[in-house]
């Protein structure tokens, strides 16, 4: 073990096997450091001499060195190269915005955000932080966006104050990306569809599941509202490098109705919610490769509910081609060097993973589909910034064609955008679900933190398309939430209770 | 001298502070019904000075700073638990309000302790079962934000001297 914590300069790799799980590898690359051998030979208590560090001048700000230059040139003469690594995706953003060509993970940077972003809950808060500084105006009035999303249209007296403090805001700051009723989205669903997150950004939220512009290849993060508050008064933010995990899915084939929320429970199910706790999440392979925008969008977004800091996906044709019609100013992509160095690498067989339900309190408490079926069900919730896209409306559509909502079920639906709203409803969809008795909503995030517009009452049970289940999210203490990809919700408001897809669609 | 509320893992911010009373951000608000969730008792009995134990992740899920902000209107004095979850670490740091990283304090505390809290050594005191625990240092850059009283003032600070 590293006395340093992960803040050393690896140079080399060492593929170690740390087992199977239900027939995936699971393989840590375990990277060899410059300090490691140093430690074995007694003196070290810092990392690189400055000599060493001239590519590197700010390690030797954040970790000022203790070693002669000479143990250091030894160390890395016998063992090959020290600063030649390859880096992460993750890390190559966070050194192109503090303006370093390199960093490591456990170095704490200082770098420029490409936007900043707050809701109704947290950005009141913010803008109460912003005050304290004594500044009259944001960073930039493009780069800052305000979204009021959560209990919109307000629920009562005391949210609609709470959207007042942001829309009063946003006139006199100026801010050109704000939205109002009619016109606004859930957050996370609205700014990748606007074009306002693109590759190689580096943005922060004021909202954990600001993590999901990664599937578009950006280091996004969710931090509280003081954070954001310096971050829309300065333009930066301080961030700790994270270390990098990587999973990789074999193959592009996935066993009918799998979808991105599926291999994300998959991947929480497996490692715990805190399984990625302050690191990078990096989904990749020609299984991720494979997928929409929508699937990848909903794989990121859940990285939070790993307690990653970041889930990112490499940009691809798909990327590119879902960001060139939106993007209106320029981006970069960046891809992960084959050298870079991964803490742990994960490795699945995209067929292998079954349909997804998590069971109550938390993410991780994943199981089949089959071993949920059965399950009684009182409300089933389609929707959210998880599942709240077009093709999540299309799945929940084709299965409920033609069919009705079980008589014992209420089923709501939340389309993510206004734009996602209205193409569903030209291409039949909002239509078939409406037959079928189903409530569908104007975007909001409503239920989906037990704020508004379907609230349970104590003993209620969900089923739901967004992405957490913990205590009282959905309304009373003593309700549960179950989380599922759209297909088994629909299938299951047919039925009345959690079914495999298969059971409810003939040709499925 | 405080008195210590144990609480297992993974306690997220929806126990902490259910969203269904985030319609409002007053910190007074927040502390009356900090906890309620996970246990009713707690917003109503917590004195000033008290003490939260938490397991690993504590603090998981949601960004929300309402989180942090009930446990300090709440008038708990310190958090200690085994590890925290990433946004409420630096939310709880950004707005001044303690938390301490120390596994040993968290297996040898009860429900019900009466511990002392030294913040600025991170010694923590058990009175009730007479045994001392030393948490661990924060990295510089953090003591620096804690020492400054939270990132506002120290950004502040910074664009004085910029
Ligand atoms: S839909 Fe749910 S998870 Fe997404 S931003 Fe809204 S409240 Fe948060």
């Amino acid at each position: 073990m590293n006395p340093f914590g992960k803040a050393d300069f690896g140079f080399g790799h060492e593929k170690e096997e740390i087992g199977t799980k239900h027939g995936s590898r699971i393989t840590r690359f375990r990277a060899f450091s410059v300090i490691e051998i140093l430690k074995q030979s007694g003196n070290v208590r810092q990392i690189g001499p400055p000599e060493f560090c001239d590519q590197r001048p700010r390690m030797v700000q954040a970790n000022p060195c203790a070693i002669s230059p000479g143990e250091c040139r030894e160390a890395i003469r016998e063992k090959g190269r020290l600063l030649l690594m390859g880096m992460t995706i993750s890390e190559k953003i966070l050194a192109a915005h503090a303006g370093l060509d390199s960093v490591v993970p456990g170095e704490i940077i200082n770098a420029k955000l490409d936007l900043v972003l707050a809701n109704d809950v947290t950005g009141p808060v913010a803008i109460q932080e912003f005050g304290k500084l004594g500044i009259d105006q944001v960073y930039d009035k493009e780069r800052v966006t305000l979204v009021p999303d959560h209990f919109t249209p307000n629920k009562d007296i005391a949210s609609a104050e709470q959207s007042k403090i942001l829309r009063d805001f946003a006139k006199k700051m100026g801010i050109k990306n704000y939205w109002d009723v009619g016109r606004v989205g859930i957050e996370h669903c609205l700014l990748p569809e606007q074009g306002l997150v693109l590759p190689g950004d580096l943005i922060i939220g004021a909202d954990s599941h600001t993590c999901t512009y990664g599937a578009l290849g950006a280091f996004a993060t969710g931090v509280g509202s003081t954070d954001c508050a310096a971050g829309m008064a300065t333009g930066e933010a301080w961030f700790r490098v994270p270390e990098s995990l990587k999973f990789v899915f074999h193959g592009s084939k996935f066993q009918p109705w799998v979808g991105g929320k599926d291999l994300i429970l998959y991947i929480i199910g497996k490692i715990g919610v805190d399984g990625a706790r302050y690191k990078a999440m990096e989904f990749t392979g020609d299984g991720i490769r494979s997928l929409s925008m929508d699937n990848r969008l909903t794989i990121s977004n859940m990285a939070i509910e790993a307690g990653a800091k970041a889930g990112i996906i490499e940009p691809d044709e798909i990327t590119l081609a879902y960001v060139k019609a939106r993007a209106k100013r320029d981006y970069k992509v960046y891809k992960s060097d084959p050298d870079a160095s991964y803490e742990k690498i994960y490795e699945f067989n995209s067929e292998d993973i079954p349909l997804q339900v998590a069971f109550p309190h938390l993410p991780e408490n994943t199981k089949s589909v089959d071993e949920a079926s059965g399950l009684k069900i009182d409300q089933v919730v389609i929707g959210s910034c998880t599942n709240g896209r077009l093709e999540d409306l299309e799945i929940a559509a084709k299965i409920l064609k033609g069919k009705k909502i079980h008589p014992e079920i209420r089923c709501l639906v939340f389309p993510g955008t206004q734009d996602i709203l209205l193409e569903a409803m030209r291409r039949g969809w909002i239509e078939t679900m409406i037959q079928a008795g189903a409530a569908v909503s104007t975007p909001t995030c409503g239920p989906c933190l037990g704020g508004h517009m379907g609230i349970l009452a104590k003993g209620e049970r969900a089923l739901s398309t967004t992405n957490r289940n913990f205590v009282g999210r959905m309304g009373h203490p003593q309700s549960e939430v179950y989380l599922c990809n759209p297909a088994v919700a629909a299938a299951s408001a047919v039925r009345g209770e959690i079914v495999h897809p298969r059971e409810v669609v003939n040709n499925g | 001298m405080g008195k210590v509320w144990k609480y297992g893992h993974d306690i997220d911010t929806d126990a902490i502070i259910p969203a269904r009373y985030m319609n409002r951000s007053e910190p007074e608000h927040l502390a009356a019904h900090c906890m309620e969730d996970a246990d009713v008792t707690f917003a109503q009995e917590v004195k000033a000075g008290d003490v939260i134990v938490g397991g690993k992740n504590f603090g998981c899920g949601s960004s929300r700073e309402h989180a942090p902000i009930a446990i300090k209107a709440a008038g708990v004095k310190v958090v200690i638990a085994e590890s925290y979850a990433r946004i409420f670490y630096r939310n709880a740091l950004n707005i001044g309000m303690p938390i301490l990283e120390c596994p040993e304090a968290v297996v040898g505390t009860e429900a019900g302790d009466e511990v002392e809290v030294d913040l600025k050594s991170g010694k923590i005191d058990n009175k009730t079962k007479k045994t001392t625990f030393q948490a661990k240092p924060f990295p510089p850059f953090m003591q620096e934000l804690i020492d400054a009283g939270g990132l506002i003032p120290y950004v502040k600070e910074k664009k004085k001297n910029a």
